[in-house]
């Protein structure tokens, strides 16, 4: 009986989680999109690395016979001013903006998270510290640090993505110390002192947990204007190198075309709304599914 | 003895200078004993017992004083060493059963984490041992029950919880503050009937921190008494309740509303708690005591000991 009764609350646990997001059908179209694209990213990394070309068109292929085709059969989304085929390197683009977008989002959220937990947590000179370096990464604007980050380390996506990490630490950092300052005033962290918690075991098993659900959210837009950062530097030259496709470097090189060419915009322009739209929506199912008092039961 | 507490002095450090929350306390428990702690808000007895578990906050320092727990001082033992005495050795329970309680994880889960932080049990027998755990604190279906979050909980169910916690360890010291004072009256008494059960069933001793004499009354068997950081008066719960002796003591029995007595307005304590800064080196009640001499106002009285109890007073008057 008890091994039953152990059983049935470890699947309800994540059960009840999952049953929370099938209830928001916002939530779960957008982690279904989430997974294409994950897919899309994957697939087309992996042919990209074997070479096989599964794509009908090569995405970095330039044909001028072909420049401005507008959206037809053989072009879904037409092609661009270099008479590439749109769709194609809206897919291969994928890959690019998602890893791009989840990657600084990690290393801003992981490093950032931990930060802001220690200092809100032992509070004191330590919080000071890491506090006050976090007002002076934010004193300046952080596209403009960006630059200055990738400047000194010089171009390549993997820079841009160490840039737009470390620009973002401040913001994770902030939300987790104020989450932290108040989750620890509560009476569930003197009682797992009681019991004889380390003080790292506290911050990861009981606090961390509770201040998830801002922080998701914060990622879920962070991962958005990480895309968008991208795009800005992709357009300054700083990062993804042409003629490699990017959703946010596409709608930078084709916005002189918006009112004789408008598709060469919209479609990677709609492909970035989506994706982060489908974040910000996923993100908003996730804060609810794991927080157990607004679940749905 | 279990635990004897000598002299203890708690300080904190604010922008005023230092403050003393506590101040030369000294009482101790035996195996099994229940000793209530009683004072009004800010009389020092939750910051004796977070000195007792070393939780004090991080401008807070026992200035003086030991804390004899079987023998060994607490005040000299690594935070390592203290880790494994929290939770082992002593456990402690809180006023608020709405908040102690992570409200993330099931209330299974919790339990099962204290199980599993200190003994080597396996994950079934842990299982098993919860099971026995919640059945013995009174939580009818208790396998269903594990599977819910604090939110689904009534109070008097999350303090039941909060106890299975605390016991399951098998701690030798109990600490609970004010368990009961976030309760309704009725669930009161089975959570004090169930520490009374606890006590009876695993022999253990309890440190009971409450402003409310009717608990006392209840459950402990000893009593001290706190104004001010200090213990004013300490004795057997018939003695202090029946025949208290501090003016103090005498003063907060007289106001506790009574069934048999018609009397339109309820007796008051003249006067007001000085603020922690201001309490004077001589007897700090002595500026509202009806008794009050001169010789009150010349330093601090020492105890006088009547039989079994102790009481901080120069003019001692035994009133029935």
């Amino acid at each position: 009986m008890t091994d039953y009764a152990l059983s049935a609350r470890r699947s309800s646990k994540w059960g009840d989680m999952w049953a929370s997001i099938c209830a928001n059908k916002a939530a779960l179209f957008s982690l279904l999109f989430i997974l294409l694209l994950v897919v899309t990213a994957i697939v087309t990394a992996i042919t990209d690395a074997l070479g096989i070309q599964i794509l009908p068109y090569d995405p970095n292929l330039t044909d001028m016979n072909n420049a401005f085709i507008a959206p037809n059969a053989e072009h879904w989304f037409g092609t661009d001013q270099l008479g590439r085929d749109i769709f194609c390197r809206v897919i291969d683009g994928t890959k690019v903006s998602l890893s791009v977008g989840v990657a600084a989002v990690s290393i801003a959220l992981i490093t950032g998270t931990l930060l802001g937990a220690v200092g809100g947590y032992f509070g004191g000179r330590l919080d000071n510290l890491i506090m006050r370096a976090m007002d002076v990464i934010l004193s300046v604007p952080s596209i403009l640090l960006a630059i200055t980050f990738m400047a000194a380390m010089g171009r390549g996506l993997d820079k841009a993505v160490l840039a737009i990490g470390l620009v973002s630490i401040p913001e994770y950092a902030r939300i987790a110390r104020s989450c932290v300052m108040s989750v620890k005033a509560n009476d569930y962290i003197q009682a797992a002192r009681v019991t004889g918690c380390s003080n790292l075991r506290i911050i990861l098993k009981h606090i961390v947990p509770n201040i998830t659900s801002p922080i998701v959210v914060r990622a879920t837009l962070g991962i958005s204007s990480a895309v968008l950062d991208t795009a800005a530097l992709g357009f300054l030259g700083l990062g993804v190198q042409p003629p490699f496709a990017e959703w946010g470097d596409m709608l930078a090189r084709s916005r002189s075309f918006i009112f004789s060419a408008p598709y060469t915009l919209i479609f990677p322009g709609l492909a970035i709304t989506i994706t982060v739209l489908a974040f910000n929506l996923f993100g908003d199912g996730l804060r609810d599914a794991l927080d157990p008092r607004s679940r749905r039961r | 003895m279990l635990l004897d507490v000598q002299h203890l002095t708690t300080e904190f450090k604010t922008r005023h200078g230092p403050i003393q929350a506590v101040r030369d306390v000294s009482f101790c428990i035996e195996k099994g004993e229940i000793l209530a702690l009683v004072g009004e808000s800010g009389s020092g007895k939750s910051v004796t017992s977070l000195s007792i578990m070393g939780l004090l906050s991080s401008n807070g320092r026992v200035s003086n004083g030991k804390i004899m727990f079987n023998g060994e001082d607490l005040l000299t033992k690594s935070d390592h060493a203290l880790r494994k005495i929290r939770g082992n050795n002593i456990s402690m329970i809180f006023q608020e059963p709405m908040t102690s309680l992570n409200p993330i994880f099931t209330v299974g889960d919790q339990i099962l984490e204290s199980i599993r932080l200190h003994t080597k049990l396996t994950k079934k027998e842990a299982q098993e041992k919860m099971l026995h755990l919640l059945d013995l604190v009174g939580i009818p279906n208790p396998a269903k029950r594990v599977k819910d979050y604090p939110h689904q909980l009534s109070g008097g169910m999350r303090q039941r919880i909060m106890i299975a916690i605390a016991m399951s360890c098998e701690p030798q010291l109990l600490i609970a503050d004010e368990p009961t004072t976030a309760l309704d009256v009725t669930i009161q008494a089975q959570i004090l009937d169930l520490i009374y059960r606890m006590r009876e069933q695993f022999n253990i001793s309890v440190l009971l921190i409450t402003h409310d004499l009717g608990v006392v009354a209840e459950a402990a068997d000893r009593v001290a008494v706190m104004y001010c950081g200090r213990i004013v008066e300490e004795g057997t719960t018939r003695d202090i309740l029946t025949r208290p002796c501090h003016p103090y003591t005498q003063g907060l029995l007289k106001s506790i509303p009574r069934l048999d007595d018609n009397s339109q307005r309820l007796y008051m304590i003249p006067g007001m708690v000085p603020p922690p800064e201001e309490v004077p080196d001589f007897c700090a009640f002595a500026d509202r005591c009806e008794r009050a001499t001169e010789d009150c106002r010349k330093g601090l009285p020492p105890f006088v000991s009547l039989k079994d109890r102790r009481v901080r007073c120069v003019n001692v008057i035994a009133e029935d």
